[in-house]
């Protein structure tokens, strides 16, 4: 490093009288070229807009790209790690089994960072430099949102894997996740079954929960359940000491959790600090699956409900082929949840659709996803043309002092989607 | 013809000087590489990239203006950058929802009107005199409220950072008007332009390229003004400033704002540039981002401040879309080498490398003078409180 005294700024104005002719010719060249540019830009947009990128998918080879987009790093690594995982192991299921149309899954994977902006960015890679066929992942809303403009602007496909609020219905996006009429209303039914008259809800400040919440007072208004009191912690909050609280006051038969990620644990060893349990204040999560219960421990949240539609303890063929082949790929402390499940589906709904439109054409698959089954580890699933989502049986469950959820409750056949819950009289102010 | 041909000789010769003159060729260079070579050469995608890199660099220069010369720890750009970026955005939804129209997401989540503070945002005229008034407002009362107190150093530090948190838990509250943790996206249309549209893609990297250039000319010229000079003395003995009878809140609030109003315009651009904005694009972590970038490339100099920005962003995507599951550690041993080895920023790089070639030596005469010759030393590098 030089002395300071050569930082002065005697150097500067001596040269400055010499340079600024420079600068100023350069600004006046920056703003010729800048006009020039608009100018052109306004002749050929004058008329119709060019159609956007045009599809580059290539499928002439024996391979074929597919793009694989979950976080890989930041906040939310540590569940789209998970469904990044049960991807692979079908791609390479699918592989093994012959491809797709004879042709090899080739996967390009992308970290979208746990950032929205950056998950929009990668899409447009995947989608314009890579030409995968189809896109698979996105886990928060707000990932999901951001990279729907970029789906429908250049007209590909993105198979998103996890339940979420409804209200959405893509042409360019498959919901292999439940909708809100397949989780969150069963749920609701349960627990009026149950005879539960007064509800607290609880939740993480975005999207998802603000949503649900709003499904769920419109609920209650209608099936005579009171909402006792309805409280929100940012993202990430850890202090659960007032909240709590306001629970243990309230009283209610039971409380709704969408609480997601870290909060979930700090809001459970509060609830048992609080000398609250499963038995007198049932908490019923739809964001807990078998990889957060670990994470939360199972002395805290033993005996609390959760809303899924599919449990590592799902008793078939298909669902021990599935759970045998991921921990013996993965290890055997490794275990299956929801989202995992409703990705590994993915994939092969995303198979099933390009083997029955013989084309991995985005429009053909479009016209042939009506219909399309896969017998999945959760049970038959069936594709909805229409809104492009599949028809899940809805699963409560209890979680037991193994680790794992067990099915207390099912819908007993598969719910057909209903993401603007238009069959639904109480919730037509909804959307 | 010839009085053109003298003046370009003389401007040969000036670029033929060593120092600023150099640097002021890298210069004129980046400006033909951004503004004719990259369009034609680069892929649509990878030139949106480019832009946007371009818009976090605004930023960057910023940031260089006040944290290099003024001593302005600045941790909280985010927010100017986030309030042009969210006037930005919030006119463009409500272009596209048309005259009287409602944007998407509040028939969606909110109550299904406009609230009243968004509708001034439907004029274009309002919404780009917004985009810098706001910010500039709200960097001249912040500025003056802190630095008449004679708040600096790791104190203001820490007050930008905390403004830049408040501001995104602001923004992730308020869902029902500002789209809260989902952002602002989806936009179809800039000022009547299909934002699809190929072309128009490029019209706006270019219209980046050029406000960057146009915002390093105005660095430079406030460098090597004045102001500047004073700017450098506040840095660096604020009292000895005072007693000379020039008052260096002043001097500080203006190079705030010019920072606060670059940042805002950058924000502007990234908007229609890269489609979305959401809190996780103006919080903490990103304001903090934006200061890595110029650290690395050198803060206290013109360009350094720029080209490390571009630097850091391009290594990122680049580093994550080679190795999507490991790229955060190279990123990390990237910044540990740099703040170990080259503590001046890569602007430094060639001192530190003919310094270590030729320990003994003096520097040759004639020899070009290194670009970060105005850079500070390397304790420099620590925000002024912890000097003291």
């Amino acid at each position: 490093m030089r002395p300071r005294s050569s930082t002065g700024t005697t150097g500067t104005t001596r040269t400055a009288t010499i340079t600024r002719p420079v600068v100023a010719s350069l600004a006046v060249l920056a703003v010729a070229v800048l006009t020039a540019c608009g100018a052109k830009v306004d002749a050929a947009g004058g008329g119709a807009s060019s159609s956007a990128a045009a599809g580059c998918v290539d499928t002439s080879g024996d391979a074929v790209k597919v793009g694989f987009l979950n976080s890989l790093s930041g906040t939310m690594a540590i569940s789209e790690q998970t469904v990044h995982d049960s991807l692979q192991l079908a791609a390479d299921e699918i592989n093994a089994d012959g491809g797709v149309l004879g042709k090899q899954l080739e996967i390009v994977s992308e970290d979208g960072q746990s950032e929205p902006t950056v998950f929009a960015e990668k899409a447009s890679k995947l989608i314009t430099s890579d030409c995968v066929a189809a896109v698979f992942g996105g886990w928060t809303s707000a990932s999901r949102k951001a990279m729907l403009p970029v789906f429908e602007a250049n007209d590909s496909l993105l198979f998103y894997p996890v339940q979420y609020e409804g209200l959405e219905s893509s042409e360019n996006i498959f919901y292999t996740g439940a909708t809100t009429n397949q989780q969150i209303v069963p749920a609701l039914d349960y627990l009026a079954e149950q005879g539960a008259k007064s509800l607290f809800l609880v939740g993480s400040d975005y999207v998802f929960p603000r949503t649900a919440n709003k499904i769920i007072n419109a609920y209650a208004a209608a099936h005579d359940i009171e909402i006792v009191g309805e409280e929100y912690a940012p993202l990430g909050h850890t202090d659960f000491s007032t909240i709590v609280n306001k629970v243990k006051a309230a009283d209610a038969d039971a409380v709704f959790n969408t609480l997601n990620g870290d909060s979930n644990v700090a809001f459970f060893k509060e609830y048992n600090n609080a000398g609250l349990s499963a038995d007198d204040m049932p908490v019923v999560s739809v964001s807990i699956a078998e990889e957060e219960v670990g994470g939360i421990g199972v002395d805290n949240i033993e005996g609390q409900l959760t809303a899924w539609n599919y449990y590592q303890t799902v008793d078939s063929p298909e669902n021990d082929a599935f759970v045998k082949a991921f921990k013996a790929e993965y290890g055997e402390d490794r275990p299956t949840s929801d989202p995992m499940e409703a990705a590994y589906t993915s994939l092969y709904l995303w198979r099933a659709m390009v083997e029955k439109a013989e084309s991995f054409d985005v429009a053909d698959v479009q016209e042939a996803a009506d219909g399309v089954t896969f017998d999945a580890p959760e049970g038959t699933v069936v594709v909805d043309g229409d809104n492009h989502h599949v028809a899940k049986t809805a699963l409560i469950g209890r979680i037991g002092d193994d680790g794992l959820i067990h099915t207390e409750w099912s819908s007993q056949e598969p719910i057909e989607p209903d993401p603007f819950l238009e069959g639904y009289d109480w919730a037509e102010d909804l959307s | 013809m010839t009085g053109r041909t003298s003046t370009l000789t003389a401007r040969l010769a000036v670029l033929a000087r060593p120092g600023r003159a150099r640097a002021l060729a890298g210069f004129g260079l980046a400006a033909v590489l951004l503004m004719a070579v990259a369009p034609v050469l680069l892929s649509p995608f990878r030139l949106g990239l480019l832009g946007k890199f371009l818009c976090l660099a605004m930023v960057a220069v910023g940031i260089g203006l006040a944290w290099g010369r003024g001593g302005l720890l600045t941790l909280g750009q985010g927010v100017y950058f986030g309030l042009g970026a969210y006037l930005m955005a919030m006119h463009l939804k409500l272009a596209d929802a048309g005259p009287g129209g409602v944007p998407d997401f509040m028939l969606l989540y909110g109550t299904g009107e406009v609230p009243g503070w968004w509708e001034p945002l439907r004029s274009p005229v309002v919404a780009l005199a917004l985009v810098v008034l706001v910010p500039a407002a709200l960097a001249a009362v912040l500025g003056w409220a802190v630095f008449t107190r004679r708040v600096r150093g790791a104190y203001f530090a820490i007050l930008s950072q905390a403004l830049a948190a408040a501001f995104a838990i602001l923004l992730i509250g308020q869902q029902q008007t500002t789209g809260g943790t989902n952002g602002l996206n989806g936009f179809r249309s800039f000022f009547g332009y299909d934002l699809a549209d190929p072309v128009n893609q490029r019209m706006l990297y270019l219209i980046a390229a050029g406000v960057l250039i146009v915002m390093v000319v105005v660095a430079r010229q406030l460098m090597v003004s004045r102001f500047g000079e004073v700017l450098v003395a506040v840095r660096d003995q604020e009292d000895r400033v005072r007693f000379l009878g020039y008052d260096p809140a002043a001097v500080k609030t203006a190079v705030y704002v010019v920072a606060a109003v670059m940042a805002a315009v950058g924000g502007a651009l990234f908007v229609p540039i890269v489609g979305i904005i959401s809190p996780a694009d103006v919080g903490v972590v990103p304001s903090i981002g934006f200061l890595v970038g110029v650290a690395i490339g050198g803060r206290a100099t013109l360009l350094g401040p720029v080209l490390g920005s571009v630097a850091v962003s391009w290594a990122q995507t680049t580093m994550s879309e080679q190795f999507p599951s490991g790229w955060i550690y190279l990123q990390g041993a990237l910044f540990i080498l740099v703040v170990a080895f080259l503590p001046g920023g890569l602007a430094s790089l060639r001192t530190t490398l003919r310094r270590r070639r030729r320990p003994a030596r003096e520097e040759e005469p004639g020899a070009p003078a290194p670009v970060s010759s105005d850079g500070p030393p390397a304790a420099d590098l620590l925000p002024e409180g912890s000097r003291a």
